[in-house]
């Protein structure tokens, strides 16, 4: 909402500089930013006249614009279609400084050639100029601007800009931000007299007005003219409406909108010859009614759509935008003023449903209060009367089948301490109340008031919205800051937390990079990572995205892992390492779905060739390593067994399995993906369900004690079969009494070991609890593990 | 010669040459040569048992001193000559400037740490940390915090919506738009007094470009029990921002309006560019606004059964990419989640 200063002023005497004004309306609530509409900003912008429109004559949708500017001519090259010669407009010559009408941001203009035609300056829009975001057109000038004035002596103005929040309607209008003002500042208020005269026959013989629907209807305002004139409204006004970013249209119109801006109640005025029977029925529509909005639009209406008919058809659809049926025109002479309320939800459903956002819904979704609509309409009629002239009809229309009564709430002093922990005086609280316009009644009660708000404020329901009234206008800055005193909560550990952060901590730890990457992603992405169609389980769709991208929950986090290696691999040389641990969203029937956390992280193939490392080959031991190192970290074992998982290449890769469960799948990348990818080198990749590994990794343990005897090493080479796995021997050698730890230190095959033979050398540690172990327990043992060995496996010593 | 003697002058010749010795080559020698297995100490010792009882005594008495003593010289030559070797180091020439045998740097994501430092203030406060459902119910992330359907503050959260149909009813799936749906699972299974806070990954149906992103991380914090004023809501959070921005970063606390508290409230700490006196950056306010916070609202207590009339509390949300932003000048919010090393290798 943008509030001229000088505006501002006629209902509230400003005796401080408007950055004041700003900052305590930004502290009770309202965030205001000041804009100051010419000076500085407009310099080297003047006033200017269309002489000629002619079509560029190398682009039909160009056309070449030539401007009086007082002492001289300009032709510009300019993409506006609505230009006409006569228009008065803003012309900025280069040098100077606009803002840009796509990106927003502030830039000289300087001399362009486009399509082969030299332009010198420019005609602006009104984003162009900083006074509304409206790019679709030229901003016009009344016709009384004089060609080569600055503009800035025309249109100056300080504007506050307000974001208003969506509880705050009233704020919506400058009487209801006079209000805010007045009680921020204590200044008295003046309201604008309303007095005209009604010598017309009475309304109730001309009009009737029936709400069908009350539930969405509950006060329904109107007023008649006859015998006006249309034409333009005078200066003031349109200077007015300019400043706060309306285009004037013509008296009536503008009339309404100024109304509208004036107290925050949107009118509109329909042409009330084209009103048939002179009968304005409020009702929902039925299923196949349709009408063409003022935006020339038709709109297609549904029985949920709240709509102002005549006795034929409608004319408008309630409280969003009128139909261009009832339009007021040049030929039209009498004016049927509608001021009314209706059900903000309602309004709310019909204008996102329609796509259609005006000025009016935004309004009424935020909801204003039915007692606003008589005050509004009576200062409609006589502003009308005054620009376009005719006779009132005697009285109003005034249907009001909502009319409640006024809410009363208890606002008690002590409950003001227990909530803001400051205590305030009861007149303090009252004074407070009584500035913004509440009424408050003092009952039997200690500190205690019944309190009544005023009939512009709709947000408040509860005795805590009137704590924040008092707290905003005597300011936050008087709550002093405390620390917690209560108890402290008990917890419940939640161990996912400090899980994700140990395995992060440990990857970084191990040079992998952490990235995140949407949840959001495509189909094809998902399909393609995991080399699997059609995809099992089928991901999650979004009904409504952006783009195609992101049109469903990933299943997989490898997609995102794989699509950055890509990138990366385009500038980088030698090793990437990345990881991600994230959600995964897996369907379930008539439930949220599931959100596992998963691991996963991807190797490429080489060490960096750089002084003074080797290069290194990556292979399935390596990524293998990773997983085996991380999981030792919280203590737990993994065994890993062939996978198939069609992602991965086939036969070299493994399952990750903790007691019996699959918790994952670590290998080499199928090289069919990684092309998929764009990627031509061998990528490494494991994938790891962490709320699968979670409960795996906590539990008691046991603490073993340090030995007291020292151990004996014996080396042992064993000749096997290639089939025979280095898990079958571990197996034989763990089951036997002394041994203590078994490591595997050499896998040869080659020339020296018989063909389909391979040797595995592991060191062997024998340990008692009891004693120093002699050389003759050890070889006995040693003995029977060989013995062993060749029975079950067929295994010899290596000579 | 008897073979004490032999003792004596071996001990002589040894220890002679010894002191003349110098460089590892010669002393190695040297100890071949005395002490080694086909030294003449060596072969007395070894021709002990061939004589009689009371030579054997004396000899190997003499013998074995003999050999003690000159291991303890060689090991004392060693010693000087290695002194003497690092003192002369400095001599050899090493290209210090030649680059080292590194090991692989990682990294965690900088969203990532600033949640882990944000989390770790509050949790050193009594606030335990939890995480929620990302993919949530309409109920949770807007009807039970006071956002009915067709409310106007329903606009300014533009939601994913779910493809989802149920067995019967209209029960609207979503991805949440804030990570305020946690204050009330959080409560309808606890009761006060209670200190969460929760950090998460939250989604908007918006287009992406330098300053926007369909999703992003906030931290959400609340705490309920008998007596919490918004006295303790600002205490609070001017603890957490003197402990993250710096003990002399101004904080401004104004009214602001969220449909889940009342009164509400938002925080805002001095631009650090221009220390308040107004830049491009703050868009001339000279304050950079933080987080959104308020009183939890009478409504959402009543909703999960907490007598507002008894309990109080405070809430408050933050959004994550802000902060490293501001911290480190980052002006496009893309980079977070574009994945480029050269950029998620600074932090
Ligand atoms: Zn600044």
């Amino acid at each position: 909402m943008k509030v001229p200063l000088k505006w501002l002023k006629e209902y509230v005497d400003i005796n401080l500089p408007p950055a004041e004004i700003a900052r305590r309306l930004t502290m009770a609530g309202t965030e205001v930013s000041l804009q100051s509409l010419g000076g500085e900003s407009w310099r080297g912008v003047v006033i200017g006249e269309i002489v000629a429109v002619e079509v560029h004559p190398n682009a039909d949708r160009l056309r070449l614009v030539t401007v009086n500017l007082g002492v001289e001519e300009q032709t510009v090259v300019c993409g506006a279609p609505n230009l006409t010669a006569g228009d008065k407009i803003a012309f900025a010559s280069v040098g100077t400084e606009l803002i840009d009408g796509y990106s927003g941001k502030k830039a000289i203009l300087k001399p362009a050639k486009i399509r082969g035609v030299t332009s010198c300056g420019m005609v602006c829009s009104e984003k162009e100029l900083g006074i509304s975001d409206s790019h679709e057109g030229i901003m016009v000038l009344p016709p009384e601007a004089p060609p080569g004035k600055p503009l800035a002596d025309f249109l100056a103005e300080i504007v506050l800009d307000l974001e208003v929040t969506p509880n705050r309607p009233d704020l919506l209008s400058v009487i209801g931000v006079a209000r805010e003002v007045a009680a921020l500042t204590n200044q008295p208020l003046t309201l604008p007299e309303v007095e005209y005269e009604e010598p017309g026959s009475p309304i109730e013989e001309q009009v009737s007005v029936t709400i069908v629907d009350p539930d969405l209807c509950p006060r329904y305002c109107a007023s008649l003219i006859n015998g006006i004139k249309i034409g333009e409204s005078p200066e003031w006004l349109k200077q007015r409406l300019l400043a706060c970013g309306m285009r004037p249209i013509n008296n009536i119109v503008d009339a309404t909108n100024y109304v509208m801006l004036e107290y925050g109640q949107p009118l509109h005025g329909f042409d009330f010859d084209r009103i048939k029977g002179g009968k304005i029925s409020v009702r929902r529509a039925t299923k196949d009614e349709a009408i063409v909005t003022l935006d020339d639009a038709e709109r297609k209406l549904d029985s949920n759509t709240l709509v102002i008919a005549d006795s034929e058809r409608v004319v408008a659809i309630a409280g969003v935008m009128g139909g261009a049926n009832s339009e007021v025109s040049e030929r039209t002479t009498s004016i049927l003023l509608e001021s009314a309320n209706f059900n903000p939800a309602s309004i709310h459903y019909t204008s996102h449903g329609l796509r259609l956002v005006s000025e009016a819904s935004i309004r009424f979704e935020r909801s204003i209060r039915p007692e606003l609509t008589e005050p509004a309409l009576k200062r409609a009629t006589q502003l009308i009367i005054e620009l376009a002239g005719g006779e009132a009809a005697k009285g109003i229309i005034d249907v009001y089948p909502g009319k409640k009564e006024q809410k009363k709430i208890r606002l008690r002093a002590g409950e003001v301490e227990r909530l803001l922990g400051v205590k305030f005086s009861t007149e303090q609280i009252k004074d407070t109340l009584i500035s913004l316009g509440f009424k408050a009644e003092k009952t039997t009660g200690e500190a205690e008031f019944i309190i009544t708000s005023p009939y512009w404020r709709s947000d408040i329901s509860i005795e805590a919205d009137l704590v924040e009234e008092v707290a905003r206008v005597i300011g936050y800055d008087a709550i002093p800051m405390t620390m917690l005193s209560s108890s402290l909560p008990q917890q419940d550990p939640e161990p996912m937390l400090d899980f994700k952060k140990e395995v992060k901590q440990v990857l970084a730890g191990y040079g992998f990079q952490e990235i995140i990457g949407y949840s959001l992603t495509s189909r094809e992405v998902l399909e393609k990572a995991l080399a699997c169609t059609p995809l099992e389980p089928p991901p999650i769709r979004l009904s409504n995205t952006m783009t195609v991208d992101q049109e469903y929950l990933r299943t997989s986090l490898r997609g995102n892992l794989l699509t950055a290696l890509a990138t990366n691999l385009r500038h980088e040389e030698g090793a990437i390492r990345l990881f991600e641990l994230g959600r995964i969203y897996l369907p379930r029937n008539n439930d949220l779905p599931e959100e596992p956390e998963y691991l996963c992280g991807i190797m490429s193939s080489e060490i960096e060739k750089a002084w003074p490392n080797q290069p290194q080959y990556l292979d399935f031991f390596s990524v293998k390593g990773v997983v085996e190192s991380l999981l030792a970290k919280p203590g737990v074992s993994a065994g890993f067994k062939e996978s198939n998982d069609s992602g991965m290449y086939p036969g070299r890769q493994a399952a990750v399995v903790v007691d019996k469960d699959e918790l994952g799948v670590v290998g080499e990348l199928n090289p069919k993906v990684a092309e998929a990818f764009d990627i031509s080198q061998p990528v490494y990749l494991f994938e790891i369900d962490l709320s699968k590994l979670l409960p795996h990794t906590i539990g008691y343990k046991l603490y073993k004690p340090i030995a007291r005897f020292p151990a004996v090493m014996r080396d042992i080479a064993l000749v096997v079969d290639a089939k025979v796995t280095h898990r079958q021997v571990l197996e034989i050698i763990k089951g036997f009494p002394l041994v203590e730890k078994i490591t595997l230190f050499d896998v040869y095959t080659g020339k020296q070991v018989p063909a389909g033979k391979k040797s595995l050398a592991y060191r062997i540690s024998f340990q008692s609890k009891e004693h120093t172990l002699t050389d003759k327990e050890v070889d006995k043992v040693q003995q029977q593990i060989l013995d062993k060995l060749a029975d079950k496996l067929g295994a010899v010593l290596r000579a | 010669m008897s073979l004490l003697e032999q003792i004596g002058k071996l001990k002589e010749e040894a220890l002679g040459e010894l002191a003349e010795a110098s460089g590892a080559k010669e002393i190695e020698a040297w100890r071949i040569r005395y002490l080694g297995k086909k030294s003449r100490l060596n072969d007395i010792l070894r021709g002990l048992s061939n004589l009689l009882l009371d030579e054997r005594k004396e000899v190997g008495a003499g013998a074995n001193r003999l050999k003690a003593e000159l291991e303890k010289s060689l090991s004392q030559k060693e010693q000087a000559l290695s002194r003497k070797q690092i003192e002369s180091a400095g001599e050899e020439y090493l290209d210090v400037s030649l680059p080292g045998r590194s090991l692989p740097v990682g990294r965690l994501h900088p969203v990532t740490q600033v949640i882990d430092e944000m989390s770790q203030i509050f949790i050193s406060m009594g606030f335990q940390a939890l995480e929620g459902p990302e993919v949530e119910w309409d109920y949770y992330n807007f009807e039970a915090l006071n956002i009915p359907k067709e409310h106007p503050a329903r606009d300014t959260m533009a939601t994913l919506w779910v493809d989802y149909e149920t067995d019967g009813g209209d029960r609207p799936m979503l991805l949440r738009t804030h990570t305020s749906p946690m204050q009330i699972r959080v409560m309808e299974k606890a009761q006060p007094p209670l200190r969460v806070v929760v950090p998460g990954k939250v989604y908007r149906y918006e287009a992406t470009d330098a300053t926007h992103i369909p999703m992003f991380f906030q931290i959400e914090g609340f705490a309920i029990d008998k007596n919490i004023t918004m006295a303790d809501l600002k205490g609070t959070l001017y603890e957490f921002s003197r402990r993250f921005f710096g003990r002399d970063r101004k904080v401004r606390f104004r009214c602001d309006y969220f449909p889940f508290v009342e009164p509400g409230v938002e925080m805002a700490i001095e631009c650090a560019v221009c220390k308040g006196s107004g830049c491009r950056l703050c868009s001339n306010s000279g304050w950079i606004e933080i987080l959104g916070a308020g009183m939890v609202h009478p409504k959402v207590l009543e909703r999960v059964n907490i007598d507002p009339e008894v309990y109080s509390g405070f809430a408050f949300g933050m959004g994550i990419e802000r902060i490293p932003m501001l911290r480190y000048g980052i002006d496009d919010i893309r980079l977070f989640y574009g994945s480029d090393l050269r950029f998620l290798r600074q932090f």
